[in-house]
């Protein structure tokens, strides 16, 4: 137990990213189920009240992208990044365990807002965030949502950005300075590559929304008016700094999947990645771009036509790198000798269903047509097909492939497949219909809808779906566990592949490498037109290798965030300067705590 | 596995696609479809709609056959050679980066052309109506015509309408998706739309942008009239509202609502002058109540005034504690107010 709470070891942290951020995604789906059961029925539903109802999609939003998505991609680089690159742990250790208790008490913080409500004197036990993941300015504003509702949100997300950053430096430093010899940038594997890209999105968006969260903290603390239009603010100044943070947040979501399944693919097409450099040069371009494209969730705000047609073209461009990728990875699949996995039919599944999310996309970018569909069922649709078809499906293509590797035992292909199917219909028949509830008339975050849209039996294909897809969960749920009652060992290697954490033992032996391997090729394990295989590593270490001891001062100073955040929410300036004593004094520790085996 | 068959699932999916298809199309009748366009500013958005619907089933066709036949042509097979380890082919490369590149021009010049096209700005003379957005319901105003509706916006057939949108409180957005795209309505800001409206009807819209409790529940209504019937409403809003003949049930209303908590906020002409609610000087001629929730019966009246909170999650107006007589009274009084 102590080992687990003080550890520095990134595999093991990465298996804490990994159950922690399951549990948020079970919790994510299961809102996500309660929304679709409220709308199987028009006017009344299923008798969830808007208050509630409006929690829940806010709550929903917010956990799949910040509890959810984002650290089930932070697992993967956690336990798979320093061995791809043959290193033996991240560049900071601590800051690495320090990332991942701010994220777990961050996520905890947001989430004790259901149950909180006896504590704010509310009325109702639950007094969840209800403005929506994107809290629009001027609705956020004391006048408009005078509990503490917000004040979760806002501070609960201030935490986790220090999460994301600390994690975002941390792998930067890593990535770059703690290659194996041999390793050069463009024999970087692809996930690491765009787990790379990724980290330089987080590291330039997330100041972004930060500054945006801490203005709103002083407009509802302080009585500023940034975004209030009376005090002479502008609503429209949050919908800036929030899209621009917001957009290149999707491909925050979506670069490590696309990365994943660039792992996936090649190993199980026995083929090399198709036009590597450009699927990795596809990805930068995809996350320059990414950063000029913000306005397009604003067209209806009414920007005027130039800076409409600009943002219009910027978003467009992005189809083109997003299209190279595409036609790359079936150019992979092109001639090769492809295996169906469970891994490679979730990588399949990703292609398939992410073309029609980047399709329902470029509707969106014609910014007089989306008119019609922004705020619509449609969008809800696109996203959908985008982070579920994309980063979901991506993400489990990577559990099925790194499960061996992470725990040393292999998930039941059988039960995978299962899995696979039941989420491949269920999705289909939850998201394909809302193109057409969005393009009859049906808004989006609204608890209930008119019998007289004439939407009802979309809605009601569309909740069926949603519930095959919690059954399919489930069943992954079930194959994880299994893993532990009826274990089958995995080999060091069971796929075949042909990327570094595929030389060593799974699980990995804490120090990973008993010898830093020297990399000659793109692929180390496979054989090539110029390359051998690599020779296999020694079995033991052949000198004593350093590792760093564990520490409980990430921890500690973690702590202190969300002491301060309470103090903050409950206006109470004591508490307050506990929260930031506990962060100073662990710093302070941290700083010269001695190094030791 | 090698050699297993892989079924994808392309045929029942893309069955069930094709009758959603049908069913949705089949809805252009529908009250709020984007379908079914009835002015030239949904028309221009329709239009370029389906020219990007019909590029992007084309791109969807090609990428996903090509998928198909990559994964039911390349499958593993015992015995068979290895892989040739192509790394990759830089014509391909280009290709395929010049091909969607070619297709988004053919997007986006009429994207372009359209955002400039509906831009907002109507002819000169059109009649101007101001849309003003509030928690959770609609006012209209006619500067030109001196007059006022609520939730139901009612405009002449085949006349240009310059709409100019702002809002009381919240951020909401205006949306009649048989009339236009949606517009956000934002404190201290005016925003502009403009249309005709090509057939007589009755349309629906509600508020597209979340602002708070009873969002899904900020619906209007566009009543497109002829020009003699719009007429005819215009002066009916013009004039004073009816007075109750003396001793009449609705005298009796008027009574009440003058002494009740109703004048703090709704305005009657010449008796009241409260402006947190809507106006009632003509209240009784509308279909609806509540924003377009429900409709204008004494049953739903009754409802509403005892008790509005508990009909429109978040709805200012409180509970209001009549007796029987007075509820019927004020509601014979409201309901005479053509």
């Amino acid at each position: 137990m102590k080992s687990w709470l003080t550890t520095t070891d990134h595999k093991r942290i990465g298996l804490l990213y990994f159950w922690t951020a399951f549990g948020f995604f079970l919790i994510g789906g299961l809102e996500a189920m309660i929304i679709r059961a409220q709308l199987i029925k028009p006017d009344g539903g299923l008798g969830v009240s808007a208050e509630t109802f409006n929690q829940l999609f806010t709550m929903h939003g917010t956990t799949m992208v910040f509890l959810a998505l984002m650290p089930l991609s932070a697992a993967f680089f956690n336990f798979i990044i320093p061995l791809q690159i043959g290193a033996r742990d991240v560049a900071f250790p601590r800051l690495n365990a320090f990332s991942y208790w701010v994220f777990l008490l961050g996520g905890l913080f947001i989430n004790v807002s259901f149950i909180a409500g006896p504590l704010f004197g509310a009325d109702r036990l639950s007094v969840a965030p209800d403005a929506g993941w994107f809290g629009y300015a001027n609705l956020t504003s004391r006048q408009f949502s005078p509990g503490p509702n917000v004040d979760f949100w806002l501070l609960g997300l201030q935490i986790l950005g220090i999460a994301s950053l600390a994690a975002g430096f941390n792998f930067i430093v890593t990535i770059l300075n703690m290659r194996a010899p041999g390793m050069r940038m463009l024999r970087l594997p692809p996930f690491t590559w765009m787990a790379l890209v990724t980290q330089f999105l987080i590291i330039t968006a997330f100041p972004v929304i930060t500054v945006a969260l801490v203005l709103l903290m002083f407009d509802r603390f302080f009585g500023t008016h940034f975004f209030v239009p009376q005090g002479g603010g502008d609503p429209i100044l949050w919908q800036h700094l929030f899209w621009m943070f917001g957009h290149p947040e999707v491909y925050i979501l979506i670069l490590p999947a696309m990365g994943i399944i660039s792992e996936v693919l090649p190993t199980f097409a026995k083929k090399p990645l198709f036009g590597y450099t450009v699927v990795v040069y596809s990805g930068v371009v995809i996350a320059f771009l990414g950063w000029s494209v913000w306005s397009h969730h604003m067209f209806s705000t009414g920007l005027g036509p130039i800076a409409d047609s600009v943002f219009a073209g910027t978003t467009m461009l992005i189809a083109i790198p997003t299209g190279v990728k595409i036609f790359n990875w079936i150019g992979t699949l092109w001639g090769g000798q492809i295996r169906f996995t469970t891994a490679m039919l979730f990588a399949l599944g990703f292609i398939a269903m992410f073309v029609i999310g980047g399709l329902s996309g470029v509707s969106h970018a014609s910014a007089p047509s989306d008119l019609q569909q922004t705020d619509t069922y449609y969008v809800v649709a696109h996203i959908h097909y985008v982070l579920f078809g994309g980063t979901i499906l991506g993400l489990f293509a990577g559990m099925y492939y790194w499960w061996p590797k992470m725990t040393g035992r292999l998930l039941s292909e059988s039960l995978g497949k299962v899995h696979f199917w039941l989420t491949i219909i269920g999705m289909n028949l939850a998201f394909f219909p809302m193109h057409f509830s969005g393009l009859l008339g049906m808004p989006r975050r609204i608890y209930t809808y008119s019998s007289g849209l004439g939407v009802t039996t979309f809605n009601q294909v569309s909740t069926i779906g949603a519930f095959l897809v919690g059954l399919a969960t489930l069943v992954f749920f079930w194959n994880l566990l299994r893993t532990r009652w009826q274990p089958v060992t995995a080999p060091s290697n069971p796929w075949g592949g042909s990327t570094l954490e595929w030389a060593i033992p799974s699980p990995p032996p804490v120090y990973n490498f008993t010898v830093i391997p020297t990399v000659a090729s793109r692929m180390p394990l496979w054989k090539t037109e110029r390359h051998a295989p690599m020779a296999a590593l020694p079995e033991r270490p052949p000198a004593p290798i350093h590792v760093p001891g564990g520490s409980w001062w990430p921890m500690i100073t973690a702590f202190g965030l969300p002491i301060l955040a309470i103090g903050a929410i409950s206006r109470t300036l004591p508490i307050v300067f506990v929260g930031v004593a506990v962060v100073l004094v662990g710093i302070y520790r941290w700083a010269f705590e001695p190094f030791e085996m | 596995m090698p050699g297993t068959p892989v079924y994808f699932p392309a045929v029942p999916l893309a069955l069930l696609a094709v009758l959603l298809l049908l069913t949705a199309c089949g809805g252009g009748h529908l009250p709020q479809s984007t379908l079914a366009p009835r002015s030239d500013f949904s028309g221009e958005l329709f239009g370029l709609y389906k020219d990007v619907f019909w590029w992007a089933l084309g791109v969807f066709v090609v990428v996903e056959t090509l998928l198909l036949i990559a994964v039911a042509r390349f499958r593993a097979r015992p015995g068979a050679a290895e892989p040739k380890p192509v790394h990759g082919h830089t014509v391909l490369e280009i290709g395929w980066t010049l091909a969607p590149a070619l297709i988004l021009v053919f997007i986006a010049v009429p994207t372009m052309r359209t955002i400039f096209a509906t831009s907002g700005r109507a002819p000169e003379g059109a009649l101007r109506v101001q849309v003003i957005g509030h928690q959770w319901w609609w006012e209209y105003r006619y500067p030109e015509l001196n007059i006022s509706a609520y939730n139901e916006l009612h405009i002449p057939v085949a006349t240009p309408v310059q709409i100019e949108l702002t809002s009381a409180d919240v951020i909401h957005s205006f949306w009649v998706p048989r009339l236009g795209g949606k517009r956000d309505l934002i404190p201290g800001r005016t925003n502009r739309i403009a249309w005709r409206a090509d057939s007589v009807g009755e349309y629906w819209g509600q508020c597209a942008e979340f602002c708070g409790a009873s969002h899904a529940n900020m619906r209007l209504r566009v009543d497109v009239q002829n020009d003699s019937a719009f007429q005819h409403w215009v002066d009916q809003q013009r004039a004073a509202p009816a007075t109750p003949a003396k001793g009449s049930p609705e005298e009796a209303g008027q009574q009440v609502f003058r002494r009740s908590g109703c004048i703090g906020c709704h305005t009657i002409a010449g008796i009241s002058q409260g402006k947190v609610g809507p106006d009632l000087s003509h209240v009784g001629g509308r279909a609806t109540i509540a924003g377009a929730l429900f409709p204008n019966t004494p049953e739903m009246l009754r409802r509403w005034i005892m008790n509005a909170p508990s009909q429109k999650p978040g709805a200012l107006m409180t509970p209001q504690n009549l007796s029987p007589q007075d509820l019927n009274a004020v509601i014979a009084y409201l309901q005479s107010l053509k």
